[in-house]
């Protein structure tokens, strides 16, 4: 993994980043553009998928995302964290703070209980509750920023309190390229 | 297009808060009236327009099916089907049949005549008052290229029911719109734009970043919205004839959105949120002057002008809940307006000025409703699982909104509703659609 070259890793983040949310590098973002161009310049034959590392391979986004947790949640029409979601994000500051060339996007999602702009701006508020506490744990605000998605990407579809309380979220997604 | 005589004003004013009935049909000149009772919707016939050549043939028949579509749609006027007509209007210019279309109690009769020359087609008619024997107001006539069919009949009904109604029209305008394609949890979203009755559907925006709230610019050039094209919500402005768009109001590290122009259509007002506040600004889109109006920890969002431009209302949850308040346009203390149960969001201001439209969200249920810029007689218009995001029609009579269902399968589409809460219907488009913003009355 550490010797993986650096061009390879960004590509699988970009990868990994498209697949859960193609909309976060807009229309003929960076990020797109790169991942395609880069592809084709190495050959996609070369790559070896298991070199990012499963949930085992504590350095993997695979596991920040899944054995650490990447999401927090919160109660209806609230931006508070609770202690479930404090020791999520205990957990995550510890990671960042050892894997520190990753850059994070905080999202802020709700559920569709609302109208879009009230959402919009509960959701930035929510992403800057976590952006605050993970401040306060010594990640540095210059690797983080945030962005709301209001009500516009939810997990989960179905229209009841066990989908909605999924969807009210943070996600902490990473990056290469903090400036590191 | 050429509108060859400006159209005549008709004294026939009347208040539109209210129920309307046809008057009496005997004695006095046509109009609907106010009254408390029940709507029965004034009868009307329009024959086929007459070709005044060949090539205009399937033009009379189609330009008369729109305006008759048109003023059924309003569900103040009802269509006597063809089939029902004693006489056939084979001259434009011939005098017409009263009593073949009394018999059929018409009380309107609208007539007309088209003919077509290359790519130009005139569209001629007049308006008769059946039960006065006499015509109700001039006979008009319109003049534009053959793709412009629809509109000059969106014209014709335009004046035939500003003429019987004392109130401006709103069939000849535009709608912009999101349509959506795709899985909730993956939407695909564009931007779009439809005459208001669903024809003519036209994208200007690809899928690949989510786009939300269009908004028109008070002459109906450019579109105010908003996108994640750079990753991050923004503020753009597109221009309507060349598609060209430009952001607004960039300053990294901040989420802009809710857009709207002001009526001089050069300040645009929107929400800025910065380190999770939202608070309102206004925008010189000419000089790029930006200007805080509010500085709240609070959410406060979805500001609408008055259209005299001296005052927004806006929502905020200051008070712990998302309420509607107005301050002046320069900023200042707001008053808050609402004060029943529940959450108010989404307020716009009529055209007219007497009324705002907001989303109100009760136990579970979206209701549109309006209420005076007091607060005073809120009336609900609509419920159901998720209705949203009210936009006036030009003339101030009628409401369009997003109506969404349940779950997976609940797809959004656009609904319209009148003011009185009569005439709920779906507005018939081939994609789900949301966030519809109506333009002004084309010139």
């Amino acid at each position: 993994m550490t010797h993986l070259p650096k061009a390879l890793l960004l590509l699988a983040v970009l990868g990994l980043a498209a697949c859960n949310n193609p909309d976060r590098y807009g229309a003929g973002g960076a990020g797109g553009a790169a991942g395609a161009g880069g592809l084709g310049g190495y050959g996609a034959g070369g790559i070896d998928s298991s070199a990012l590392g499963g949930a085992n391979d504590p350095r993997s986004i695979a596991y920040f995302q899944q054995t650490l947790g990447d999401r927090v949640f919160f109660a209806v029409d609230q931006s508070t964290l609770s202690d479930t979601a404090r020791a999520t994000l205990d957990t995550q500051s510890q990671w960042l703070a050892q894997n520190a060339d990753y850059a994070i996007i905080i999202e802020g999602h709700a559920d569709e209980q609302g109208t879009r702009e009230y959402n919009l701006a509960l959701g930035a508020r929510r992403a800057s509750a976590v952006q605050d506490y993970l401040i306060s744990k010594g990640v540095a605000p210059s690797r983080m920023r945030t962005v709301s998605y209001g009500k516009e990407r939810p997990v989960e579809v179905c229209s009841t309190e066990d989908c909605y309380g999924k969807n009210r979220r943070a996600v902490t997604v990473l990056s290469m390229g903090a400036g590191a | 297009m050429t509108l060859f005589r400006p159209l005549a004003p008709l004294g026939l004013a009347l208040a539109l808060l209210l129920p309307v009935v046809p008057a009496a049909a005997q004695n006095g000149p046509l109009r609907i009236e106010i009254t408390e009772g029940v709507i029965e919707p004034l009868p009307f016939a329009v024959p086929d327009f007459v070709a005044e050549n060949g090539a205009a043939s399937q033009l009379a028949q189609d330009i008369a099916r729109v305006i008759a579509s048109d003023l059924a749609g309003t569900g103040l006027f009802r269509e006597i089907p063809a089939s029902a007509h004693i006489s056939r209007v084979t001259s434009f210019d011939a005098p017409v049949a009263y009593a073949d279309w009394k018999a059929i109690n018409a009380q309107a009769l609208l007539t007309g005549a088209v003919s077509a020359s290359g790519d130009r087609v005139v569209v001629k008619f007049r308006l008769y008052d059946v039960f006065s024997d006499q015509p109700l107001g001039e006979g008009l006539q319109f003049a534009g290229s053959a793709a412009g069919w629809r509109r000059m009949a969106h014209k014709v009904a335009d004046v035939a029911y500003s003429r019987i109604t004392g109130e401006g029209g709103y069939f000849d305008s535009r709608v912009v719109f999101v349509s959506e394609t795709g899985p909730k949890n993956a939407r695909a979203k564009r931007l779009a734009v439809m005459d208001y009755d669903g024809a003519n559907v036209q994208y200007l925006t690809d899928s690949s970043s989510i786009v939300l709230a269009p908004r028109f610019s008070p002459q109906g050039d450019r579109i105010l919205y908003t996108s994640y094209s750079s990753g991050f919500p923004r503020i753009y402005l597109m221009d309507v004839g060349s598609l060209s768009s430009r952001g607004l109001a960039e300053q990294p590290g901040t989420m802009t959105f809710a857009p709207r122009f002001a009526p001089d259509g050069r300040t645009v007002a929107f929400s800025l949120e910065q380190g999770g506040n939202t608070d309102i600004y206004t925008l010189d889109t000419a000089s790029g002057t930006r200007r805080q109006l509010t500085n709240s920890p609070s959410i406060e969002t979805a500001p609408s002008f008055s259209p005299d431009g001296r005052q927004i209302v806006f929502e905020s949850d200051r008070s712990g809940g998302q309420q509607l308040y107005i301050m002046s346009a320069g900023g200042g203390e707001p008053r808050r307006i609402s004060n029943g149960a529940g959450r108010y969001g989404t307020p716009v201001w009529s055209p007219r000025g007497d009324l705002i439209a907001f989303t109100k969200q009760h136990q579970g249920r979206f209701h549109i409703g309006v209420m005076r810029t007091d607060g005073s007689e809120e009336r609900l218009l609509t419920a159901s699982f998720l209705d949203e995001g009210p936009t006036w029609a030009p003339n101030g009579r009628v409401l369009m909104f997003t109506r969404e269902g349940a779950g997976a399968g609940g797809q959004p589409a656009l609904y319209s509703v009148d003011i009185s809460g009569r005439n709920l219907k779906r507005v018939p488009l081939s994609v789900a659609a949301s966030d519809p913003a109506w333009s002004p009355l084309l010139p």
